[in-house]
């Protein structure tokens, strides 16, 4: 792959500076509107009738009580909408894959608690909510498999009379000579290791409002969601509506962490209710509905392999990973293991790798994409892997990691997994990161507090992300992005982009990029998205692709209309518009400053279009749709020091030092928040949470009380800090920092408990790492105090 | 059946027959409008429906709008106003500044909450320290900042508004 280009940036002084937000007023003042705050006139509510079974046959559903209770309009059950609502959606194919297809109601039988079964329809919300309760549903309860491994097993009890198995999928993937590797291998390390289940608990739940204009006709949706135009296709598809017909905004988002990157049944029922009624239709998730019915992130267990040299050479790896989907599919679950895969060589050069992936069914909800989507799950294999090497080894983890780094002249650098990586200097952002948390001396100090019998651990992580999602050729719905810039006659800027952002800041960044690019002030500029009747088709907000793709459509449209504008300035001006600059609401000549023409002047030009250069069109729009050549490959090295209590088994974080490279940087603070609030995410999942079904399938961690996710006081102050390695995929070298801080950090915090307790003769704890387990590790053969039933919020 | 409630709510006095369940965050956004204040959880986990009751931070999914009969109330659309210091020109609380300047919300849904929240905490505790404010925020939650930003909103805002009381 030619990586050749050379990375420019937008001349001007808003790019690279830490701006606050445009958006944030609104936010902060109570004037913000998500979909729950939007009334419309005649509103009536919607509420979902759940099975309480993992798995059972449903023998009939009567409605009757509830269709008489008062308020209530209509009652609709998966009879109803036979051949009136198509399949919740998947896009991604894995080749021979089950068709596990699910219809938004349930009809002859239920695979997990929390799908829904019918829905009420009444003009109170409380009344709509009281009417579940009188939907009569017979149900006879089938065996329940939750366990993957169990659920693969020759005599599991199965999901799909129709299949064979519960097997979703086989899925290999090979490159180089692994077989020979391990043959001359001078040692083969290996580890079981478990990615549990995780919630992704955005904190708006999912929400729906849909009115029907039978006279146009129209559909209108407002829907928290993080892929509009998408979401706007498939909702279309589901009902059978055109989407010439569907208008779906996604107002305010609460965000989604890939929670709302996925079309749901719930929206679709919700349209469906607002058309047959004839009723603006509100439905909103509770919290328990949200534990229950919204994707869950993560969950899998792998047995991995390392064949490596005694100097600590990595020759190859091999891999079996077991994935629960769940019982369904929603729009990209048997994508993310895939994800996984690809990325299983980390940032090391490993010549030859192997993978296998079973895809298990279980009655539990589907797993989807929970950020960072399976890249996660890679790092925390490899990076683990890396540490266990090393400690069998009796070498330092830095040092290990440093000798299997490719060096900066090896990029592109192909990995056995068929990727290019873009650009990368593991080296420097190590050392950096070495330094800057003065590494030595913390194992100086770790020696001494372990002379004093203190558990203390210090743990690294050396990730590689594949972002900017991506090369359509790779994507199951199309990787672009749409960017168009209109200038309006005042010499105001719209931009409107399918990266429809819910809480990254694009309204600021995108802002300072057009500010600087045509020389007006980012106050100059609204970025509007999330409207498909105004943005041009686009993709969505994921796979830290907004900047990076998302943001070179723009980029793009705003180098055609300066194109146009310096013509015009240079038409006026008589001379050549190559001679031109843009700054200060004037485009100028260079080497004469003081010669220009306003801004405002040259937009002007373009409306009133009296003196345009021969030939030119009026009007000042430019749209582009941008697909990338490649992805882009972000990394980091994150060092954190934890300390265990030797009484108790809690694990106490005491330093964080995150040193990412995610390319060029529009906002500072805004890559801040994002690497800070990764990084918090994964305290979670190594800590807190853990989504957990007992042997019949019920969700016992159904509740905030009892999937605990990090308080601001469990946590220490986290430094970032960063090394620039801009990426020639697009042309502002910027490559996602979205999902960097959940992938850098899981591994770094395990690998600081694991050091921690290696002097205990331990060397691996599973996720999630709760006080109790380290307390039973530490204590092994003695009897461990009374473990709750359930996940409690343990602290 | 039905109650009758009177309560002022950021400034102004409201009079409503209620249902009795009717819960105080709904009566607040359904009935009243006022939207700013949002809900998470409706267990009083989360922390975003928070709004002042008489100047106490107070958790509005679980508590019935009955119960406020009476009572003072501050939502996150009248904090502004509820300054003094702001005089007439109104513009932000200290907090809400706070939470522009230092990037202290993504999202934004846990916000309004979160500022009521910390509201209450300086005016109970003109300086806390770091560990005071994670401790007095600990019943709000926040999925995407990590709450670093928070914390160093909060405490822009009791610096600031130390100085404004010189």
């Amino acid at each position: 792959m030619a990586m050749t280009a050379k990375p420019a940036r937008p001349e001007g002084g808003y790019v690279g500076r830490p701006m606050k937000r445009k958006e944030d007023p609104r936010l902060i003042q109570g004037l913000a509107h998500y979909v729950d705050d939007i009334q419309l006139a005649g509103m009536h509510y919607m509420a979902v009738v759940r099975s309480p079974y993992a798995h059972a046959k449903i023998r009939s559903v009567n409605t009757a009580k509830a269709k008489a209770a008062p308020a209530v309009v209509a009652v609709f059950t998966g009879e109803d909408i036979r051949g009136a609502i198509g399949p919740v959606p998947c896009a991604a194919q894995i080749p021979d894959m089950k068709p596990a297809v699910r219809y938004p109601l349930a009809t002859d039988k239920v695979r997990f608690v929390g799908e829904p079964v019918a829905i009420v329809v009444a003009s109170d919300r409380y009344a709509a909510r009281d009417a579940v309760d009188l939907v009569e549903v017979d149900y006879e309860p089938l065996p329940v498999v939750v366990d993957p491994e169990k659920a693969i097993a020759k005599d599991a009890p199965k999901l799909y009379d129709n299949f064979a198995d519960n097997v979703s999928y086989r899925w290999e993937l090979e490159g180089g000579d692994v077989k020979g590797a391990f043959a001359k291998a001078d040692k083969i390390v290996k580890q079981r290791m478990v990615n549990q289940r995780l919630i992704p608990m955005a904190m708006e739940p999912r929400g729906v409002l849909a009115q029907y204009d039978a006279g146009e006709p129209r559909l209108n949706i407002w829907t928290s969601t993080q892929i509009p135009h998408l979401a706007r296709t498939q909702i279309g598809a589901m009902l059978g509506v055109p989407e010439t017909s569907v208008h779906l905004i996604a107002p305010e988002v609460g965000g989604g962490f890939g929670s709302k990157l996925n079309v749901y049944a719930e929206e679709a029922l919700c349209a469906y209710a607002a058309m047959k009624t004839g009723k603006p239709v509100k439905w909103i998730e509770s919290r328990r509905e949200n534990f229950q019915a919204t994707i869950h992130g993560r969950d899998f267990i792998i047995y991995a392999e390392l064949a490596v040299k005694r100097d600590g050479t990595i020759l190859a790896g091999r891999y079996r990973i077991i994935a629960d989907l769940g019982a369904y599919y929603q729009l990209l679950t048997p994508l993310v293991p895939t994800l996984t895969a690809l990325m299983l060589c980390g940032s090391y050069k490993i010549p030859a790798v192997r993978i296998e992936i079973v895809g298990a069914l279980t009655n539990k909800m589907a797993t989807d994409a929970y950020r960072g989507a399976g890249r996660p799950e890679a790092t925390y294999f490899i990076e683990r892997m890396m540490d266990i090497v090393a400690a069998e080894l009796k070498k330092d983890p830095l040092e290990l990691r440093r000798k299997n780094f490719p060096k900066p002249k090896d990029f592109p650098y192909a990995t056995p997994t068929g990727l290019i990586y873009d650009t990368a200097n593991y080296e420097k952002c190590m050392d950096t990161a070495a330094k800057k948390s003065a590494y030595t001396n913390l194992r100086k100090e770790q020696t001494a507090a372990r002379k004093k019998g203190r558990l203390v651990g210090i743990g690294v992580s050396s990730y590689v992300e594949i972002c900017a999602m991506g090369p359509s050729s790779a994507m199951p719905a199309g990787g672009w992005e749409s960017g168009t810039v209109r200038i309006e006659p005042t010499g105001k800027v719209k931009v409107l982009t399918g990266s429809s952002p819910h809480g990254q800041g694009q309204e600021t960044s995108f802002a300072q990029i057009a500010a600087d690019m045509l020389g007006v002030t980012p106050d100059d500029v609204l970025v509007v998205h999330g409207d498909t009747s105004s943005v041009p088709y686009g993709i969505g907000t994921f796979g830290s692709r907004a900047t990076a793709v998302g943001g070179t459509a723009m980029y793009k449209s705003l180098e055609k209309l300066r194109d146009k504008l310096g013509k015009i300035a240079g038409h006026i001006l008589q001379i050549d518009p190559a001679k031109l600059g843009f700054a200060d609401h004037k485009i100028f000549v260079k080497a004469d400053p003081k010669k220009f023409v306003s801004f405002g002047e040259a937009v002007t030009a373009a409306y009133v279009a009296k003196s345009l250069p021969a030939g030119m069109e009026p009007g000042l729009e430019a749209t582009t749709f941008f697909e990338p050549s490649n992805f882009t490959f972000p990394f980091g090295t994150h060092v954190c020091v934890v300390e265990i209590d030797r009484d108790t088994g809690e694990v106490k974080l005491t330093k964080y030092l995150a040193v990412d490279d995610c390319g060029n940087i529009i906002n500072p603070l805004l890559v801040e928040g994002q690497v800070v609030g990764g990084i918090v995410q994964s305290v979670g999942q190594v800590l807190f949470e853990e989504a957990v079904y007992d042997s019949e399938g019920q969700l016992l961690s159904g509740e905030l009380t009892d999937y605990a996710i990090p308080r601001a006081a469990d946590l220490p102050w986290v430094e970032t800090s960063h090394t620039v390695t801009p990426t020639p995929v697009n042309p502002m070298g910027v490559k996602g920092v979205g999902e960097a801080g959940t992938i850098g950090a899981t591994p770094a915090l395990v690998n600081a408990v694991v050091d921690a307790l290696a002097p205990l003769g331990i060397t691996h704890v599973d996720l999630p790492i709760k006080r109790e387990k380290i307390w039973a590790l530490m204590h092994k053969g003695a009897s461990q105090p009374k473990a709750k039933a359930k996940s409690g919020r343990a602290r | 059946m039905a109650v009758e409630i009177r309560l002022r709510v950021n400034g102004k006095e409201h009079e409503h027959r209620v249902e009795p369940r009717l819960l105080l965050v709904h009566y607040l956004r359904d009935t009243l409008g006022l939207t700013g204040t949002h809900i998470g959880c409706e267990t009083s986990l989360c922390g975003a429906c928070t709004i002042l009751l008489n100047g106490k931070a107070v958790k509005s999914c679980t508590m019935l709008a009955a119960q406020a009969g009476g009572a003072e109330l501050t939502t996150i659309e009248g904090l502004a106003a509820s300054y003094k210091q702001n005089g007439a020109n109104g513009g932000l609380h200290p907090v809400q500044e706070g939470f522009w300047e230092k990037h202290g919300l993504q999202c934004g849904y846990c916000t309004p909450g979160m500022i009521m929240t910390a509201a209450a905490l300086l005016r109970e505790n003109p300086s806390p320290s770091e560990k005071e404010i994670r401790e007095a925020i600990s019943g709000n939650l926040c999925r995407c900042t990590g709450y670093q930003n928070i914390v160093s909103a909060i405490d822009y805002a009791a610096k600031k508004m130390k100085t404004a009381k010189r």
